[in-house]
């Protein structure tokens, strides 16, 4: 967590890193089957060794964002139309999902996605398979079971875990990849406040010890700015607001859409607020 | 009754099953991996047959290695087969795709005809003695060869999926291929080994089938007995194949028992299978071991 001081929104110089970022996704479109627009010109970047969040309603485009970065929006018939991808400072868009793997990027897709017929630690086997250093693989295995113990003792078949485990599991798997970003979508849904207390507390943990760097989605803004140093707001395939997770918190509209504070019924939209104003980036 | 008929034949028929289920196995891998309805499946064991019996007869190169050079042949075949005919139907409708194996089976018959004539050639001969005996018992060598290399086999099915790198991700594939993507995994890779592991392994039934029976078209008869072994297993358990294979191995030689003893009908041995299918189909559609999902979310 950043110190809560300059509540510094959008001119993002302020948390706008002074080296080159982790990621840099520049102004990209994305398509999906050749016609549906999801994505207009969306950017962001995430430094390295950082928490960043990206928040906004459903249907914003924030999945498809994820998408968009780790190539797996190729399996859904999407492409991105126009923008880049930096990743290193080296373009990744276009690239094959399994190639953006090995490059360092690791997606943890929404709904937790583990591989029911197969066992825990199967499933953590897998997570390693890009790697190249496969005799560390059993080392690594012990270290994420010292992040989530209860996994080490489920010995049977992944589909009959809890939620939580699931969860737990899938981000046990993303280690296992050692990569550079991971890519998390929704990381909380469906689970108790305790469990997302607990599997918030372990992501920051993983980057305090780690030093890995995480793209962060989620319904659960509250959370997610607490955990993340800076934050990116989207509707309709466009970022709308960011700024450091702080100011964020602080900001009023944020709280009235996020942190559920009250509110009229009649503003549906950042649009009808009067303190928005959209911001222009790339135009 | 006669009580060593009896046995003789629930030996051929564990001897038999064992290859169906070498093939079945087989059959459930291309189908799991790459959704694929492989209906040629009977044509691989059938090609590799006759290549290996090309090798043998046609350079006279020592078995081992003809052996060998057929496997290479086979991966190789496979992997063709998948990438010049399959991965443009990637996203077709299934019958479609079925059409298409059931093309490449017709083909691949004629073609083995032409190539190779119609007549059933011999192996030459691999074992220096024709009989062994177990337990007192005289055994025919390719018999016991062919046990030992099905129970083999399935080890080696065994270890692979559950032990090795590739293994777990065909399973991951087969599972989900969005997820195997995202783990890394090259699907096209996974489709394209599967169909080389196929191709080889069946050659490899089919080259002890030639070896006891000779290489005929007729060989690719396993290939049709198959699938009342994989309905009966249930068509994506690999476990289900093999077991399904022996049961119908064990079922119609139990019904040319039956047949030989008292109905005399003839031909039992031939039809049961399908009775068998049909009757799974009716009462268990899933199989023995067909997967409902774990529902679980
Ligand atoms: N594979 C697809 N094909 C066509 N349209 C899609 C596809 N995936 C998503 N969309 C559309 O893109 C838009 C954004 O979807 P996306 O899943 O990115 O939203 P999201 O912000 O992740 O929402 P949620 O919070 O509900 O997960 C939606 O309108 C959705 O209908
Ligand atoms: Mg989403």
């Amino acid at each position: 967590m950043t110190a809560a001081a300059e509540p510094a929104l959008s001119p993002s110089a302020a948390a706008a890193p002074s080296a080159r970022p982790l990621l840099a996704v520049n102004n990209i479109e994305v398509v999906y089957a050749d016609v549906i627009l999801v994505l207009r010109g969306l950017s962001l970047a995430v430094p390295q060794g950082q928490i960043v969040a990206l928040l906004g309603a459903n249907g914003a485009g924030k999945s498809t964002t994820l998408k968009a970065i780790s190539g797996l929006l190729k399996t859904e018939d999407g492409a991105i139309t126009r923008g880049e991808v930096l990743f290193d400072g080296q373009p990744v868009h276009g690239l094959e999902p399994e190639a953006i793997v090995r490059r360092g990027i690791f997606q943890v897709m929404e709904g937790r996605r583990i591989i029911a017929d197969m066992t825990c630690l199967e499933n953590l086997r897998l997570g390693a398979f890009t790697r190249r250093d496969r005799g560390q693989v059993p080392a690594d295995i012990d270290m994420v079971y010292q992040y989530f113990p209860r996994l080490k003792e489920r010995t049977g078949l992944a589909g009959y875990l809890s939620g939580g485990e699931q969860q737990m599991l899938a981000i046990g798997r993303a280690l296992m990849a050692k990569p550079k970003l991971i890519l998390m979508d929704e990381p909380s849904m469906g689970l108790s406040p305790f469990l997302v207390q607990e599997v918030f507390h372990i992501i920051r943990q993983l980057v305090s010890d780690l030093g890995v760097t995480i793209l962060l989605v989620e319904q659960n803004a509250r959370m997610a700015l607490q955990v993340a140093s800076y934050g990116y707001i989207m509707e309709r395939g466009k970022v709308v607001l960011d700024g450091t997770a702080a100011a964020l918190a602080q900001n009023e509209d944020v709280k009235e859409f996020y942190l559920g504070g009250g509110g009229g019924e009649d503003r549906k939209s950042f649009k009808n607020l009067k303190s928005y104003k959209r911001r222009k980036r790339w135009l | 009754m006669d009580w060593t008929l009896f046995l003789q034949l629930m030996i051929n028929g564990l001897i038999v099953g064992a290859l169906y289920g070498v093939v079945a196995m087989c059959f459930v891998l291309i189908y799991k991996a790459s959704q694929v309805v492989n209906f040629a499946q009977g044509e691989f064991v059938l090609i590799g047959a006759w290549v290996c019996w090309f090798f043998l007869t046609k350079y006279q190169i020592p078995f081992v290695w003809g052996f060998l050079l057929t496997l290479v042949f086979m991966v190789i075949f496979g992997i063709l087969i998948q990438v010049v005919v399959l991965r443009p139907m990637i996203g077709e409708p299934v019958i479609s795709v079925i059409m298409v194996t059931i093309g490449l089976s017709i083909v691949f018959q004629a073609l083995m005809k032409w190539a190779f004539g119609v007549f059933a050639q011999p192996f030459p001969p691999i074992f220096e003695r024709e009989s062994v005996a177990v337990f007192g018992l005289e055994v025919r060598t390719v018999y016991l060869v062919s046990l030992l290399v099905s129970v083999g086999i399935m080890a080696g099915f065994a270890y692979f999926f559950k032990a090795t790198r590739m293994g777990l991700a065909m399973r991951a594939t087969a599972f989900d291929q969005q997820v195997a993507q995202s783990l890394g995994i090259s699907i096209r890779s996974v489709f394209a080994m599967a169909w080389a592991i196929s191709a080889a392994v069946s050659a490899v039934a089919g080259v002890v089938v030639g070896v006891v029976n000779g290489v005929s078209s007729a060989l690719s008869f396993i290939g049709i007995k198959v699938f009342p072994a994989v309905i009966l297993g249930g068509l994506d358990s690999i476990v289900g194949g093999v077991l399904g294979g022996i049961i119908i191995g064990l079922v119609e030689n139990l019904a040319h028992f039956v047949d030989s003893q008292w109905l005399h009908w003839g031909n039992l041995i031939e039809v049961v299978p399908f009775w068998v299918l049909i009757v799974i189909l009716m009462i268990k559609p899933y199989g023995l071991f067909g997967t409902r999902d774990i529902e679980r979310v």
